[in-house]
């Protein structure tokens, strides 16, 4: 787990559901062929209706045409992200787009535990409603130990909930790293 | 201090005396079910961290049902189901209900009730947001992804935070225009897409006992839809009978406490509530359906682990009896089992299969999950550019039914089948004689 995460941010609004983040023709491509894989990238965020794909200006890829790996780190958004379907495909990918943190006002539960379990990437809420305030494009950091979140763009900055009682299994990389740490398996 | 049911069911999983909500646990697992969507990307975590010749927790515990991408022609999807068949062979998977095969059964949801998988007081875990149907059956039933499957896989344990409960009593009889989808409708139309998120959603009172089986399937399986982590019913005679038709072992129902801890409790009067739709493009953008009555429609869809069992259909057919669709109507039952007793259950001497062929519906060459999500470009009743579609399914987020473009409306199957007759939404009041 870094401490400090820095990138550019894609800002998207309440109840993206897992059908948005990845589309359920898309679910069929191997996960170990390192070829295939790419496709879960390259298809990341692709139904997300044109209008509220990137905020505020809306009709913002999150991945460019013929890209697999996007231009956004870090995706700010509102609540319930990754309502829906379990499809752990939808933060897997995030991950293989490039996405190191999200940060919600809050989440849909079975995407969160993925989001954790499967170690993909930090999964942060935060009671400040964010995703007004912040444009695609811009740059930000999020320092993790601190659970702050600045944007270097305007300057200001925000407070984050603390990770919790997933921290530790977030610091271990996912379920079964830290399940082997704690002598559960 | 009393549990509720479904802590009380968690309590017993982790061995405790007691749990109360926030508790994180670790709990054993009575059955895992997966299918060919989430199992193959299971099974490849499985072995890379279990090491390839390792075993599954328990051969008889876990259920792998083929459902999702069935007739396509799809070269990845079909692959799909070829990891499957070769991890069911190689692992000896007691539970096996092979696509193409005599074994095939279609929605997993639907089919794990008729197996007798799904059972009063156990703890189910699938690799599907609506496994959570089966609290149904009075068990704790919810929908996880692939690591955590293949945790439970090589160990048959896994940890959850224990929910509160929220509870939903609906007093009353129910009338004859209504059914499970508009209660659920009501429901997350007044508490929000997110409004259970992490909860347990307990759904009790006289018109919840007068619901049969399957419309109480029909009801906790839209849990998720308002972020519920299960839904659950406390079992009574008709659940008891239901599974021990269906399962030989042992049942052990368990119990809410008379003064278990509720954090809320909403009640509702049947014989308030009037027939409801979700508009697009969200399942909590609840109208009554005197405010959409006469949208337009372009296409009907009937089908789904939520809105295409023996019940949904008798309803549909009692309202197209004798009438022909105006619109594409599509009919997907939910599995092979479903598919017979259409044939041979009868309103009136004519069996519902007959009176829904000659309404001019289209029936699937088999039974599937078919467009309800979508899935590859040819699959059965998928929508296409800006269609606008009334169907029985459970979610109308953008795009869920295939194409970005079109819109989803949900409703009962009485109220698709009335919409279906007009070509425009309609109530089904029009019709109920």
């Amino acid at each position: 787990m870094k401490d400090i995460i820095k990138g550019r941010v894609y800002v998207l609004g309440n109840d993206i559901d897992t059908d948005q983040i990845i589309p359920a023709q898309h679910l069929v491509y191997s996960l170990s062929d390192p070829e295939e894989r790419k496709q879960y990238g390259r298809f990341a965020l692709s139904s997300v209706p044109d209008g509220h794909a990137g905020l505020p200006a809306g009709n913002i890829r999150f991945v460019d045409e013929g890209e697999c790996l996007s231009k956004y780190n870090i995706i700010i958004a509102g609540k319930n992200f990754g309502c829906g379907s379990s499809r752990e495909h939808a933060p897997v990918a995030l991950n293989i787009a490039g996405v190191e943190a999200v940060v919600a006002e809050s989440y849909a539960r079975i995407f969160y535990r993925n989001s954790v379990d499967g170690g993909f990437y930090l999964p942060f809420e935060t009671g400040e409603h964010l995703f007004k305030e912040f444009r695609t494009g811009d740059i930000a950091e999020i320092d993790v130990k601190k659970s702050a979140l600045m944007n270097l763009t305007t300057g200001k900055s925000y407070k984050l909930n603390p990770l919790g009682d997933v921290e530790e299994i977030l610091t271990a990389g996912g379920i079964f790293a830290y399940a082997r740490k704690s002598g559960k398996i | 201090m009393g549990m509720t049911l479904t802590e009380k069911i968690l309590a017993n999983h982790a061995k405790r005396e007691a749990v109360s909500p926030g508790d994180n646990v670790w709990i054993d697992v009575d059955l895992l079910m997966t299918h060919d969507v989430c199992g193959p990307g299971t099974i490849e975590i499985f072995k890379k961290e279990f090491g390839a010749a390792a075993k599954v927790w328990a051969r008889d515990k876990v259920v792998i049902i083929p459902d999702h991408y069935i007739f396509t022609q799809d070269t990845y999807a079909r692959r799909n189901i070829d990891i499957l068949r070769a991890f069911a062979i190689e692992q000896g998977i007691k539970f096996f209900y092979d696509a193409g095969s005599p074994d095939y059964k279609g929605v997993c949801h639907v089919a794990l009730a008729e197996e007798g998988h799904t059972r009063p007081g156990e703890v189910l875990f699938g690799t599907d947001s609506h496994t959570c149907t089966a609290g149904a059956f009075g068990e704790f039933a919810t929908g996880i992804g692939n690591t955590d499957a293949a945790f439970i896989m090589g160990t048959g344990r896994l940890w959850v935070k224990v929910p509160p409960t929220m509870k939903f009593v609906f007093d009353g009889d129910m009338p004859q225009y209504l059914m499970a989808k508009d209660l659920i409708l009501h429901i997350i139309g007044d508490i929000g897409v997110d409004g259970a998120t992490y909860k347990a959603m307990e759904f009790a009172g006289d018109g919840i006992s007068a619901l049969s089986v399957e419309e109480r399937m029909t009801l906790c399986n839209m849990a998720i839809e308002a972020g519920g982590k299960n839904g659950i019913i406390s079992p009574d005679e008709k659940t008891l009978r239901f599974v021990s038709e269906r399962h030989k072992g042992k049942i052990e129902a368990v119990y809410g406490d008379q003064d278990a801890r509720y954090e809320s409790v909403k009640r509702y009067n049947l014989k308030d509530l009037e027939p409801v739709v979700a508009k697009p493009h969200s399942p909590d953008n609840k109208a009554v359906i005197s405010e959409v009555k006469g949208t337009r429609i372009d296409r009907c869809y009937i089908g789904s682990c939520t809105g295409g069992k023996v019940e949904d259909f008798r309803a549909a057919a009692s309202i197209l009896r004798g009438n022909s669709v105006k619109v594409d109507t599509f009919v997907v039952p939910a599995t092979t089992e479903v598919e017979k007793r259409l044939k041979v259950e009868m309103i009136d001497g004519e069996s519902i299969y007959s009176i829904l062929e000659k309404a001019g519906t289209q029936i699937a060459g088999g039974p599937s999950c078919a467009a309800c999500l979508g899935g590859p470009s040819d699959t059965f009743g998928r929508t296409k550019g800006d269609e606008i579609c009334i169907s029985t399914t459970n979610r109308n987020f953008p795009g869920r039914m295939g194409s970005k473009q079109s819109q989803v409306y949900l409703a009962s199957p009485l109220t698709v089948a009335a919409s279906a007759l007009r070509g425009v939404i309609t109530d089904p009041r029009e019709f109920i004689r």
